[in-house]
């Protein structure tokens, strides 16, 4: 199992962290990857920018930890997560999972699990900037759902090496 | 112990993080944050809703039931908004 997790202020190239995760391997026949970029608007109106913040030493933590669960729950091979912290402007990427697998199912289900969970646990905080001024994104509860719907895991399979 | 605040709990508290004696009596997470909301205008303001402030424990996720003895580092934050 790879894992690999980053906390970065700086831009990163997903067609090379993709690469990665199959590089020097032959059992790889899934790779689910998410990007999450950043759009130029919020609830409606138009920003100009997003900032990150982020609980340093927290939030790698804790997505270390939702990583281990994926790979508790589903037979990953390995596993990517960067998140990027700091001011980014619309169109700039904020957030890569990817999920390597033998088939497809495991490699779906896991991306979509780790990105539930970083959006709920994972200790980042959006600030937009308006027209107006800046304002935090609120939560939203459709979030919580999302995240709230693994909490009756499945069983457990014996974790790929 | 240490406490950090973090978003807009940062913001109205007016600080990033700072050092504290356990004051006498204070044994869980939510006793701390009605002590802490006692404390002056700004933690008021940003203890207003403890019921929105999420909390963590040597950088662990914990509910406002959770007992501070042994932690060195307490967080407190709004709901999270990343990914």
């Amino acid at each position: 199992m790879t894992v690999t997790i980053r906390l970065q202020r700086e831009a990163f190239d997903v067609a090379a962290e993709v690469a990665l995760l199959t590089r020097g391997r032959s059992d790889v026949g899934a790779v689910v990857t998410f990007t999450g970029v950043c759009r130029a608007d919020e609830g409606g109106e138009p920003i100009a920018a997003l900032t990150l913040e982020h609980y340093p030493g927290m939030a790698e933590a804790e997505i270390a930890r939702h990583v281990e669960e994926a790979c508790a729950r589903w037979p990953l091979i390995a596993a990517t997560v960067i998140h990027r912290h700091g001011r980014l402007t619309p169109g700039e990427v904020i957030v890569l999972v990817a999920t390597a697998s033998s088939h497809r199912q495991a490699a779906f289900a896991a991306a979509e699990f780790l990105m539930d969970y970083l959006k709920t646990r994972a200790p980042f905080w959006k600030q937009v900037e308006k027209v107006a001024g800046t304002a935090w994104v609120a939560a939203k509860a459709a979030d919580d759902s999302a995240a709230e719907r693994w909490s009756a895991p499945p069983p457990r399979h014996e974790a790929a090496k | 112990m240490k406490l950090l605040y973090f978003a807009w709990v940062r913001e109205r508290v007016g600080k990033t993080e700072e050092q504290l004696d356990l004051p006498a009596g204070i044994t869980t997470v939510g006793e701390l944050m009605a002590w802490l909301a006692r404390r002056g205008e700004e933690y008021a303001y940003a203890f207003e809703n403890p019921k929105v402030i999420r909390a963590a424990i040597d950088r662990s996720h914990v509910r406002a039931d959770a007992k501070l003895a042994g932690a060195s580092e307490i967080a407190f934050f709004p709901p999270m908004t990343g990914g």
